[in-house]
This record gives C-alpha cells, sequence and structure tokens, in this order.
C-alpha cells in the first residue's frame, strides 16, 4: 500500500503521476530534454547514467525501468545492464562513460562530493561542458525520481521482464504525451 | 571556479540554466506549478519546505534564495527562518507543518526512508493526501536543485542581503518566463 490513495495498478511514478498531472507534465518534458533530445551523450548512456543512480538509491522500480530502456537502446541485456551497475570500471564500457559514471556516483551522495579530479579526469578522456553538464543534471534529477518513487511508497511489479518489455515501447514512444493509465 | 566554465556573475542555479537553456522551460514550469499554483499549502510552506531541505543538503545557494522567498511570503525574519532550520520542533509553527516537515526530511535520507507512522501523523494534523504528495515532490525535487547547483560548484553570494532584496521580485514575478540573465 503506498502512503497516498494513488490509482490502483498502476507501477512506479505512474500511481503520483496520474494522481498529480499538473506536475507530471513538466517532469516528462524535463525526462524527454534530458534522456532523449539532441546530445553528443548517446540515449543509451544517458539511461545508463540513470539507471546507475536509481541502483545507487536503491530504487527497484527506476533502475529497472531505466535499464530496460538502456538495455534497448544499447543493444544488450539485462545481466550486462547488471553488471554494469554493480561494478562498471570492470564492465566494456568506455573510459568516458565510466569517469562520467563516476562523477554521477559522487553527485548520489551528494553535490559537493564532486572533486575537480574526477572532472579533469572525464574532460582528459574528451567528456565536454555540456555532457558534464548533462551528467549532473542526470544524476541530480534522478536522486528526485528515486526519492518521489519511495517516498510515497508505491508499488512496482517485480517480474523483471517486463521492464524489458516496456523499455522498447518507451524507447519508441519517449516520455512526453506518454499516457500514464497505459 | 566552477567544474565547468558558465557565464560570469550569474549566482547559484542561473549560470547552469544560463549554459543551458533547453533546460530552463521544464524545470521553471515545473517550480511554479511546485511553488506558486494554487495549492492549500501557502506559497510560504511550501518555500519553508524547500529551503529546510537546502539547509540539510547543505546548499548555501538555494538555503539562502528559497529561506529569502519563504521570509517574504510569511511574513517573518531571516532569524525565524534559521531557528525553523535548526530545530523546528522548538519552533511556533503549526503542528501539521512540523508532521510534512519531518517527512521532508526523511524523504532527503532517502525515499525509503519515510515510515508509515510520518505519515499517519501528518494525516492525523489534518494533512490531505495532496499536501503529503506535494511535501514529498517538493523534498525530493530539492535533493535535485541542491546537487544540481553544488554538483558543478557554482558560485553564490555569500551576503544574506542579496537574497532578501531579491526575495519581492521573485515572489512577484514568479518562475516562470525568468531570464537568468536578469
Amino acid at each position: 500500500m503506498a502512503h497516498i490513495n494513488l490509482p490502483e495498478g498502476l507501477p512506479g511514478i505512474r500511481g503520483p503521476m496520474a494522481f498529480r498531472p499538473e506536475t507530471a507534465k513538466h517532469l516528462n518534458e524535463l525526462a524527454e530534454v534530458l534522456l532523449r533530445s539532441e546530445n553528443s551523450l548517446s540515449r543509451g548512456e544517458r539511461e545508463l547514467i540513470a539507471t546507475y543512480v536509481s541502483y545507487l538509491n536503491d530504487c527497484f522500480f527506476c533502475q529497472n525501468a531505466h535499464g530496460g530502456i538502456a538495455q534497448h537502446y544499447l543493444q544488450c541485456d539485462m545481466s550486462f545492464i547488471d553488471q554494469v551497475k554493480e561494478d562498471f570500471q570492470s564492465s566494456s564500457i568506455s573510459d568516458k562513460l565510466k569517469a562520467l559514471l563516476r562523477i554521477a556516483g559522487s553527485v548520489q551522495k551528494g553535490g559537493k562530493q564532486v572533486t575537480l579530479d574526477q572532472i579533469e579526469k572525464a574532460r582528459s578522456l574528451g567528456a565536454t561542458d555540456r555532457e558534464i553538464h548533462d551528467t549532473v543534471l542526470i544524476a541530480a534529477s534522478f536522486c528526485m525520481f528515486n526519492r518521489y518513487v519511495d517516498g510515497l511508497a508505491t508499488w512496482a511489479p517485480l517480474d523483471r521482464s517486463i521492464y524489458v518489455e516496456r523499455g522498447k515501447r518507451r524507447a519508441e514512444e519517449g516520455y512526453i504525451d506518454f499516457d500514464v493509465y497505459k | 571556479m566552477a567544474h565547468i566554465p558558465l557565464p560570469e556573475g550569474l549566482p547559484g542555479i542561473l549560470g547552469p540554466l544560463a549554459f543551458r537553456p533547453e533546460m530552463t522551460k521544464p524545470l521553471y514550469e515545473f517550480m511554479e506549478v511546485l511553488m506558486r499554483s494554487e495549492n492549500s499549502l501557502s506559497r510560504g510552506e511550501r518555500e519553508l519546505i524547500a529551503t529546510y531541505v537546502s539547509s540539510l543538503n547543505d546548499c548555501f545557494f538555494c538555503q539562502e534564495a528559497h529561506g529569502a522567498t519563504a521570509q517574504y511570503y510569511l511574513t517573518c525574519d531571516l532569524e525565524t527562518i534559521d531557528s525553523i532550520k535548526a530545530d523546528f520542533q522548538s519552533v511556533a509553527i503549526p503542528d501539521k507543518l512540523k508532521a510534512l516537515l519531518s517527512i521532508a526530511a526523511s524523504v532527503q535520507k532517502g525515499g525509503k526512508n519515510v515510515s508509515k507512522e510520518e505519515v499517519e501523523r501528518a494525516r492525523n494534523l489534518g494533512a490531505t493526501d495532496f499536501e503529503i504528495h506535494d511535501t514529498v515532490l517538493i523534498a525530493a525535487a530539492f535533493c535535485m536543485f541542491n546537487r544540481y547547483v553544488d554538483g558543478l560548484d557554482t558560485w553564490a553570494p555569500p551576503e544574506r542581503e542579496f537574497y532578501t532584496k531579491r526575495a519581492a521580485q521573485r515572489a512577484e514575478e514568479g518562475y516562470t518566463n525568468f531570464n537568468p540573465r536578469n
């Protein structure tokens, strides 16, 4: 049971979004610009940052929903996503993405945890200022989304194959105009 | 020096927003709905929740900017805001608002820290589901904004008068259509 009376049967953030569509509209616009609009970071890379931060925040719904979208874009499977979450250093992702995930991991702890060394390292591996900016904002925004989802004790399906199926659909439909009831 | 080169002379969140104007619209429209649109929680109460969470996250710019806006709406002084940040239980604010601040503090630690008892207590003191929802979302949103501002190591004017002087203007103009360069 969620902490407040939410529309039934809607998993994760979709319950609160149906409860309060006025804020949902802008949250989805933010997700669209941040995770899908034109960017030198691919959609898959951005979803992976979102997934990693959601994992650090222990948010089951977000890490599986965005993990499902990330594996669709990156054309990998959920076990690869799990490997990145648990130990991205030993995974086969690019060194630049590893440096960005390290920054995201610091943002998750708190903004002041991001160090100059981390920024310099990312830059030396080819990260642009805009990519560093977007990494910080994606990580920060998932510190919001994760708290929104878990702070209201929303329900989430445990079967991970559901998230793989929906990942494809979310990738096709995007975040704007997405019907929380479907 | 911020972690990335930002337009000069813009304090706090205004630097990153001027750097990445595509993000300004969804973030400010979200703020406008959450912090200013029609709500049974007053604008002052909502700004106080934002200020308190920003103080728990140790974000100087956000706690001063929103603290000043809160004292403007609540027609109190900064000392009252400071005593609420230091120990809201011992300040003469309504018990319902205290119960909501306690939920906000749990959200700041992490979504799963919000307990059924806290929610029940708020409800017994007259908080509606809508007010509990908005408290959780405001607290979560400031876990984003605080990390965005500090994660990029932005500059903030140290003088508190800077913020109190701007509070009336911010309260009158609102967050939408707000030009970060002014």
